[in-house]
């Protein structure tokens, strides 16, 4: 038992025993990965399907977020745009209304104040509103003096703008201020709903990609049932046994990588067109991203993960299952 | 090198293999298994190569007491044990070269080793110059003669043989017992299970009889 070492060792006396045990450890893993990715493509047409509906199950979710983040990309771009509106009280005169600007501009959080008179105001709305006649008849302008007032960009998160709401609020004259978030908030909610939609979704189709290749990998262990007896018979250890169909389920999941990424990049083609056009009407400047390529990377190790994973629950389930004492008869 | 102390084998039912089964076999030296069909030669066997474990009683071998072994030692065992089959259980996907490999392959052992060491199973069974063929191109006898290649390759000290020559002529028999005689003379301690009693009595070697799970003759101590 030990003789056979000891020879090895007289013959390559350069080498250390454990190194020599190290690399042919490194050796045999080359050996089963490049085998296991063989044996993948001997088989192309059932290969193609597993990768494919692994491609289909990861780039659903993956095609979801990036349409989530694109969207946060939009309300991030119109919170920075928000304005604080300052309707100023009757009583305040046009003069009073310049100090209050001023005032207002005085602060740090303020990056510009712009006053509106009420005649300006009034002037705007019979233009906009088209109410000419009827704006007529009223006595006199029912319209306040108004600050437009825009926060500073450090100021532009919720908490800034809310205490810098409340600043003016305290200022004398000032009768009313508002902030026209209320639909920001909502589509801040709504792609809260629709993260948290999506991750669900995700960790479903990640359990089902689990599964599929747990299947795949469960037919070819039956497969090769009799190599595993004779690995078993010879000494295999259980590592040793699992290791080619852990490398099968890395290489699915691999396979399903790169077929998601390509669906990824044709539907993102494809859509680009019509998301500019649409986009152009509203006058926005939305943009649906495609991967980076450290999001590419990361698609690609995920589901490797995920394959392995699969392989990993067949394994377990069925290759420790079997036992050499089935072939040695009664 | 091998021995068994008190070892009764029980399954689940009331069938019980082996009874109360003692011997013991030493380095080197080469035994016969008999007895009819049922009587528990392949149950003994199995205890030696871990796949069973018995109900009472010791099983000991190289001096390690088998019973006790955690299941991830059991590869580590096997290593040391050679085993030769009645159906060979060849794999027909793979040249008779990497049939052979096996055990090593499982030893990780570095490949410049296997190729060397694979080639002096081959030489020592005669098939040297059919490496590159598939078993399946081969007749029984050869297929059994890569079986023992293959068992004999990491030079286990024990090699263990169930109904090697079941489905040979007596001629190829006769070759395939000479080469067993052959390691056992270099130290490999052989214990064949077989019912070809013609055979056995040729050889005139020690000869373990079963009969009905108990070792009716040749047990004990060795010489």
């Amino acid at each position: 038992m030990a003789a056979d070492s000891r020879k090895q060792k007289g013959a390559n006396q350069s080498r250390s025993p454990l190194q020599q045990q190290a690399e042919s450890y490194l050796v045999h893993h080359r050996k089963v990965a490049r085998d296991s990715a063989e044996r993948l493509w001997r088989t192309p047409v059932a290969s193609m399907m597993t990768w494919t509906v692994m491609g289909v199950a990861l780039a659903l979710p993956v095609a979801l977020l990036l349409l989530l983040t694109s969207l946060q990309g939009v309300s991030a771009g119109w919170e920075s745009s928000a304005r604080i509106t300052a309707y100023l009280s009757d009583s305040v005169t046009l003069d009073d209304a310049r100090a209050l600007q001023a005032e207002a501009q005085a602060d740090s959080r303020v990056l510009e104040v712009e006053l509106i008179d009420k005649d300006q105001a009034l002037a705007e709305f019979r233009a906009s509103s088209g109410l000419n006649d009827a704006l007529d008849y009223l006595e006199g302008n029912p319209l306040p003096h108004t600050l437009l007032v825009t926060p500073d960009e450090a100021s532009r998160t919720a908490g800034g703008v809310e205490t810098l709401v409340t600043r003016l609020r305290g200022m004398n004259g000032v009768d009313r201020v508002q902030v026209d978030l209320g639909w920001l908030q909502r589509l801040n909610a709504m792609t809260d709903l629709l993260a948290r939609a999506v991750w669900a979704l995700a960790l479903l189709l990640a359990a089902a990609v689990v599964l599929v290749i747990g299947n795949t990998v469960r037919l070819s262990i039956e497969n090769r049932r009799d190599e595993i007896l004779v690995a078993k018979m010879v000494g295999g250890t259980d590592a040793f046994v699992r290791r080619p169909f852990l490398y099968t389920g890395a290489w699915f999941g691999l396979g399903g990588g790169v077929v998601a990424w390509v669906l990824l990049q044709l539907s993102l083609w494809w859509l680009s067109g019509p998301v500019e056009r649409l986009a152009g009407l509203y006058r926005s400047d939305f943009s649906l991203n495609g991967l980076t390529f450290d999001g590419a990377l990361a698609l690609l190790i995920v589901a490797m993960l995920l394959g392995w994973l699969g392989a990993w629950v067949a394994v377990k389930r069925h290759l420790d299952a079997i036992e050499p004492g089935e072939i040695a008869g009664g | 090198m091998i021995e068994f102390r008190q070892v009764t084998k029980r399954y689940d039912s009331d069938h019980t293999a082996l009874r109360q089964v003692n011997f013991s076999l030493a380095r080197g030296e080469m035994a016969f298994l008999t007895g009819h069909s049922g009587a528990g030669k392949s149950t003994l066997l199995k205890l030696i190569m871990v796949m069973e474990r018995p109900s009472a009683g010791e099983v000991v071998v190289g001096g390690q007491v088998l019973n006790t072994l955690p299941r991830r030692q059991i590869p580590y065992i096997r290593r040391h044990i050679g085993v030769v089959f009645q159906n060979h259980q060849l794999l027909f996907d793979r040249t008779v070269f990497d049939n052979v490999a096996m055990p090593l392959e499982v030893m990780g052992v570095p490949a410049r080793d296997i190729g060397r060491r694979v080639r002096a199973a081959l030489d020592k069974v005669g098939l040297l110059s059919k490496e590159k063929m598939n078993p399946l191109q081969l007749s029984g006898g050869e297929q059994q003669r890569v079986g023992i290649a293959r068992a004999v390759v990491n030079k286990p000290p024990v090699l263990l043989a169930d109904e090697p020559t079941g489905n040979l002529d007596p001629e190829l028999s006769a070759d395939i017992m000479h080469l067993f005689g052959q390691f056992s003379q270099v130290g490999v301690t052989v214990l064949i299970a077989s019912h070809d009693i013609a055979l056995i009595n040729d050889m005139q070697r020690r000869t373990l009889t079963l009969d009905h799970g108990e070792l009716t003759a040749g047990g004990g101590r060795g010489r």
